[in-house]
């Protein structure tokens, strides 16, 4: 795209109406990949003309009739397989006049359209590689050299990945649709296992050079209200976006000046972004009032939320926290929830309690090289003031961290380990 | 980045039609499901400014400052956004339905959050 100031605001339109259009062309083509390559034509027409007869006053509605044109063009020249034939004129007699029925349509179906984007574009049948590039690029209106940056690799890369994923979807024949019955628990966990991703690979890089990549987090928070929005009913959703909020909320905390990484307890709360604090305790609100018992993201975030109430650290309520981490390990038992368990039981009932916890775990193969069980486990040995122990831990972490500041903190600590 | 949008209509104040306030709320839902709008609301046309001033150490607390009726129409919204394009698409679309006036759209230093 040229760099007129005419072509960058057609850039944001675009962005901002990507998703829903792609969205609307997919009902009626039945094909997420054929979807993009036609919102893609109707972009370039856009760019063609919008220049010159100015930005219409429905933008979403004009890319979708121009798709729509390009659709029936492609129909025409019969270059898609009989098959389609009859999905497709059932896909867009429904709509006879796309511009002035977009215009009109109830919003739900919009939303419709969309949430069977999202469950799409997260189908299990896809590698999770595969799914994350595709969300954020369908629904979170990325580029390709966006999303090879946010994930530190290269952009033919995530090209190919989007070109296969596309593919594998029409070779499975996956339908254009909300799933439903029981089958609906499972995808709606793969949508917010993707969200979730995202937004921890902002949150805290696992490669690279910066302690976080604030803007995948915006991206994953955003996909996350979106879906709040489409899937209201359901309390997950709420918990992964209220979980989201709260840690959001501590982005400009977590970091020093020097880009060097606060961890929790020792940030200046008074920095912690209030609006995120009051939406993500809403959102945890609306999680728990549609009733049944929290699920994971839901406890994780009532578990943020404890942090996030605490006016000081000191403040912070342990033991709750250890009870809401004990329902989180009868309910999703992982090696990395005991060791959060532990950081919580040592706070709540003092090291020597964390310390039970963590050696219990520390034999997991899942944690061979998982920097943050030696790291916790000096943290514990250094308060009980086994000092060689600790500095030998913090040592051992540092040396399997891939985040150099990271290691920089974790060599620090071990430094001051001495008795 | 993170923005305060100051809203300041001009010219003809009237109360907002029916078909006007239909279309902000469409606009403003919108908005909160693309995830762009934060906190959003309109002033209170029942209640006063309150404008605390120092002047060479001197504080003073005065009602108003209402010189026109239209200073009470205003409002403000929290939002956030990647791109500075993307700002000015959601506040030309704010202005479009919201009519004559300035949106004054101020980012939020002390974030960590350009792309």
């Amino acid at each position: 795209m040229s760099d007129s100031p005419a072509h960058r605001a057609i850039d944001a339109v675009w962005r901002i109406e990507a998703p829903r259009v792609i969205a609307r062309l997919a009902r009626m083509v039945g094909d997420v990949g054929l979807a993009e390559d036609f919102a893609h034509d109707a972009l370039v027409a856009a760019l063609e003309q919008w220049p010159v007869s100015g930005v219409p006053d429905n933008p979403g509605a004009w890319l979708v009739a121009a798709g729509k044109r390009r659709a029936i063009d492609h129909l025409r020249r019969g270059e898609m397989l009989e098959r389609k034939h009859e999905q497709w004129k059932a896909g867009m007699e429904d709509r006879e006049d796309p511009a002035s029925a977009l215009a009109d349509a109830l919003d739900d179906e919009i939303g419709d359209d969309l949430l069977r984007l999202i469950f799409t574009a997260c189908h299990p049948v896809l590698s999770v590689e595969a799914r994350v590039a595709l969300t954020l690029r369908l629904l979170g209106g990325l580029t390709t050299e966006e999303i090879a940056r946010g994930f530190l690799t290269s952009a033919p890369t995530v090209q190919q990945r989007i070109v296969r994923a596309k593919r594998t979807l029409a070779a499975a024949r996956v339908p254009f649709e909300v799933p439903r019955g029981p089958e609906l628990a499972q995808r709606l966990a793969s949508v917010l296992e993707v969200i979730y991703l995202i937004f921890n690979e902002g949150y805290s890089a696992t490669a690279g050079d910066d302690w976080v990549r604030p803007a995948l987090c915006e991206d994953a928070l955003r996909l996350g209200r979106i879906l709040a929005q489409l899937a209201a009913t359901e309390p997950e959703v709420h918990g992964l976006v209220a979980l989201m909020e709260i840690q959001a909320s501590r982005l400009r905390a977590r970091t020093g000046p020097g880009g060097e990484p606060i961890l929790l307890m020792d940030q200046d709360r008074s920095r912690w972004d209030r609006t995120l604090i009051s939406r993500g305790l809403a959102a945890l609100d609306r999680a728990t009032s549609l009733g049944g018992a929290m699920g994971p993201y839901t406890l994780q975030a009532a578990i943020a939320a404890c942090h996030a109430r605490a006016a000081t650290a000191e403040d912070t309520e342990w033991t709750r926290i250890s009870a809401l981490y004990d329902a989180l390990a009868q309910l999703a038992p992982s090696p990395v929830v005991e060791l959060n368990r532990a950081v919580a039981y040592a706070m709540a009932f003092g090291p020597a309690e964390g310390l039970a916890i963590v050696d219990a775990v520390a034999g997991d193969q899942a944690l061979a090289n998982y920097h943050l069980l030696p790291s916790v486990r000096g943290d514990f040995l250094y308060k009980l003031g086994r000092f060689r122990e600790a500095r030998a831990e913090f040592e051992r972490a540092a040396s399997l961290t891939a985040n150099a500041r990271e290691r920089e903190l974790l060599l620090g600590r071990a430094a001051r380990s001495r008795a | 980045m993170r923005v305060l949008a100051l809203w300041y209509p001009e010219g003809d104040i009237s109360a907002p039609t029916q078909d006007t306030m239909q279309k902000m709320g469409a606009f403003i839902q919108e908005a909160v499901k693309a995830g762009v709008l934060l906190d959003t609301g309109g002033w209170d046309p029942g209640a006063s400014a309150t404008v605390i001033t120092r002047k060479q150490g001197k504080v003073t607390v005065k009602d108003g400052p209402y010189t026109e009726a239209k200073e009470v129409i205003g409002g403000f919204a929290v939002m956030r956004f990647r791109t500075q394009q993307e700002l000015v698409e959601w506040s030309t679309r704010f202005v479009n339905i919201a009519g004559n006036g300035r949106s004054i759209v101020r980012p939020i230093a002390d974030e960590p959050l350009a792309r």
